[in-house]
């Protein structure tokens, strides 16, 4: 049985590592942006500006901290905790990889595994538009609150059609518990029986992490920066971490619903597997954003309700009929 | 439900207040520091939801008193003020001035010059034009065509601080020719340099054309029709995107363009996408007329030979007498300009840009009137605007290409 103390060491662990991965995104995002665009990127600060995440960190710590002056404080100061709490709460339910042996016991390579572990993520998912929607509120900004108006409802109509590509998954696989979707998909991943279902769940999925050609909530050119426009230093960095996370854990959830999870040949251990899956999957948020413009708002949610919705709703009847007759 | 707000013996009737359909606006003040007002725009908008009821462009921030600067300068010395005016585009501005004042001096350039300004003011709309492109796409999300594009427009600049010493400000013509000839190896260089631009265009082109988000955002938005667009003084590409193919190069002919093979591109709808094909077809045709003005440069000198306006080669100002009387008067004094009024137009890569220069015969321009053309240009802005989507304000804005140096003055 799991005791108080691992589950908190592999809380630390987990917190430690999403921090880190997010530091290591934004330089290596920077990078990547750099070479697509005839340029180096980063490359005053340490070996291939690999510091840069370091010296930004340091940047928006010492930075001030404005809160303007007709924000309701209490609000405004609260909605970058609950984004980032959403953001890494959805972590404790996500296995990196099967159970491994330690000292004889079996020790899960999730904080917990409950058998309901991807409603938990959807949940912690929809609950980080309340990070969103209350900080362009509190911030008595018009761009602020335009932006969070667009966030919430972009996220709403997204979550919908995530929701129910989703479905599709949970029928084949039989079970809501991520470690059993895996493992269902020994064989085969679910990507080749679920193709259809599989690009709906990764449009949502950038659109639910606010990635262009999504980031109608921050559309820099349009609304100054959406939502965080009137945030400044650690507060600011709290947005930007929230999203980075939510990236990670969306590559996360495609990489074990859709493309087998920690699955693979055996020349490299499964978590390697499940590491370069999701490592995969942020470099095509990277390569979407060096190439793809905005979308407009109005397309946004035509696409969303007239395109996807109801694509995710044939999805979902073709597979429970498909499983319904094989089964 | 009428609301009574009563205090004191006044009672006040909350329902007359009430404007019809005004229930749910906002005004947002849009700049003049917000990321895509491409410098000190103020656009303060009337929005119902996302979509702009009403747009009221307000300019000025960027007023730095050119006109009148230049008339305390003598008539070579202004020319650098003038460059400053459309920092995308100083050549265009320096061509239009320095015809302007030919015209009251009645001179006329030798060949090489004449070659030469066509050549230097058809790079400096490739590269404007390049900027457009780059900040027009950035505006509308795609980050990698900006730096593309910049990259692109790079390669203009070096050639032009090969010739002139300055990348953004040349401040190359002068009245009477140029400030020096081109530099041994130049016209290989802008060979070379011509030889791989159409490529790298198509490829940005084919990048921008493939891609549905990008049609979606252009298409349509912000139209207006050739004659609002001519009731509204809009000139050059963004007119001819309207499909009225008035283009000063072809219809007033100057600086030698009747010489010069090319077409004029028109668009049909006058939608940013218009706007966004004309350019870019611009673009190869600017490319067509450098490649003639290469091919017939003729040898010999590129000023009059006029001691009077010019100044003498340094040889002959070390050994004849004369000669240092007027490097010294030139310097010190400049010289006069005959009395009169002169307007010159042509066609900058915004529009018609006109200079009227009126001279009371002295050493000084008495007044230099421009004529900017995006200052049109943004106040045609809320015909495109009313009805847009918020989003749309970001191209539409971006689609007309202001420069506020120039607006603004």
């Amino acid at each position: 049985m799991d005791t108080v103390g691992l589950i908190l060491i592999r809380g630390a662990i987990v917190i430690v590592v999403l921090l880190t991965a997010f530091a290591m995104m934004t330089v290596i995002e920077r990078k990547m942006l750099g070479y697509f665009q005839l340029r180096l990127g980063p490359n005053r600060t340490g070996p291939w500006g690999l510091l840069q995440a370091v010296a930004d960190g340091v940047k928006f710590i010492v930075k001030e901290d404005i809160i303007p002056r007709d924000a309701d404080r209490l609000v405004f100061r609260l909605a970058p905790i609950i984004s980032v709490f959403t953001a890494l709460a959805a972590w404790s339910v996500i296995p990196v990889g099967p159970p491994i042996e330690v000292g004889g016991r079996p020790v899960p390579l999730s904080i917990a595994d409950p058998p309901g572990g991807v409603l938990v993520v959807l949940a912690f998912g929809a609950l980080s538009v309340y990070g969103v929607s209350l900080a362009g509120w509190a911030s008595q900004s018009k761009y602020a609150l335009l932006g969070s108006l667009r966030a919430s409802a972009q996220l709403i109509s997204y979550e919908l059609s995530m929701g129910l590509s989703l479905l599709g998954v949970i029928m084949l696989a039989g079970s809501l518990r991520l470690g059993d979707i895996v493992a269902a998909q020994d064989r085969l991943p679910f990507l080749f029986l679920q193709p259809l279902g599989f690009i709906i769940f990764f449009i949502s999925a950038v659109a639910e992490a606010s990635r262009i050609p999504f980031d109608l909530p921050e559309a820099e050119t349009e609304l100054v920066a959406g939502y965080h426009t009137e945030y400044s230093g650690m507060r600011y960095a709290m947005f930007a971490m929230a999203e980075y996370i939510h990236m990670i854990t969306v590559s996360s959830m495609v990489t074990l619903l859709y493309l087998g999870g920690w699955n693979g040949p055996a020349f490299l251990p499964p978590v390697a597997w499940f590491g370069l899956k999701v490592a995969l999957l942020l470099f095509v948020f990277i390569w979407m954003r060096a190439s793809l413009p905005r979308f407009r708002y109005d397309r946004l949610m035509d696409f969303g309700w007239k395109v996807m919705l109801p694509l995710a709703i044939v999805n979902l009847l073709v597979t429970a009929v498909a499983a319904a007759l094989w089964a | 439900m009428s609301q009574v707000v009563k205090s004191g013996e006044f009672a006040l009737d909350l329902d007359e207040l009430k404007v019809a359909g005004e229930g749910d606006r906002m005004t947002l003040s849009v700049g003049p520091h917000h990321p895509s007002t491409h410098g000190v725009l103020r656009v303060v908008l009337e929005i119902e939801g996302e979509r702009i009821v009403k747009a009221s462009p307000e300019v000025g921030f960027l007023h730095t008193g050119i006109e009148k600067t230049a008339e305390n300068l003598t008539w070579q010395q202004a020319i650098t003020v003038i460059d400053r005016m459309d920092y995308l585009a100083p050549l265009s501005n320096n061509l239009g001035y320095v015809l302007a004042v030919e015209k009251l001096l009645g001179l006329e350039v030798p060949p090489r010059a004449r070659v030469l300004r066509v050549l230097f003011t058809e790079l400096q709309r490739m590269a404007s034009h390049l900027v457009w492109l780059g900040t027009t796409a950035q505006d509308v999300g795609a980050l990698s065509i900006f730096f593309y594009a910049f990259d692109l427009r790079e390669g203009i600049l070096d050639l032009f601080e090969e010739a002139s010493g300055a990348r953004m400000n040349p401040s190359y013509f002068r009245i009477g020719g140029l400030a020096r000839d081109v530099p041994e190896g130049f016209v290989d260089k802008v060979a070379a340099y011509l030889d791989e631009f159409p490529a790298r265009v198509l490829e940005i082109r084919d990048i921008l054309n493939d891609n549905p988000i990008w049609l979606d955002r252009m298409k349509g938005v912000g139209a207006i029709d050739g004659e609002q667009a001519l009731a509204l003084g809009v000139t050059g590409p963004n007119l001819r995107a309207c499909g009225v193919p008035y283009d000063v190069r072809k219809a007033f002919p100057y600086a030698g363009y009747d010489e010069f093979e090319f077409d004029v591109p028109v668009g049909e709808n006058g939608d940013c996408y218009d706007r966004y094909v004309v350019r870019m077809e611009e673009l190869i045709e600017s490319h067509r007329i450098c490649r003639q003005a290469l091919e017939r440069l003729p040898d010999g000198p590129v000023v009059v030979d006029d001691r009077k306006i010019v100044l003498p080669p340094k040889h002959e100002v070390r050994q004849s007498m004369e000669a240092l009387i007027h490097h010294f008067k030139l310097v010190s004094y400049g010289f006069d300009v005959p009395e009169g009024e002169v307007y010159q137009a042509l066609e900058s890569p915004r529009g018609e840009i006109g200079f009227y220069v009126v001279s009371r015969g002295k050493n000084k321009p008495w007044r230099v009137r421009v004529r900017g053309p995006a200052f049109y240009h943004v106040f045609a802005l809320p015909a495109m605007l009313e009805g847009a989507l918020l989003a749309d304000m970001v191209a539409v804005i971006a689609s007309i290409d202001p420069v506020f140096g120039e607006v603004d003055r």
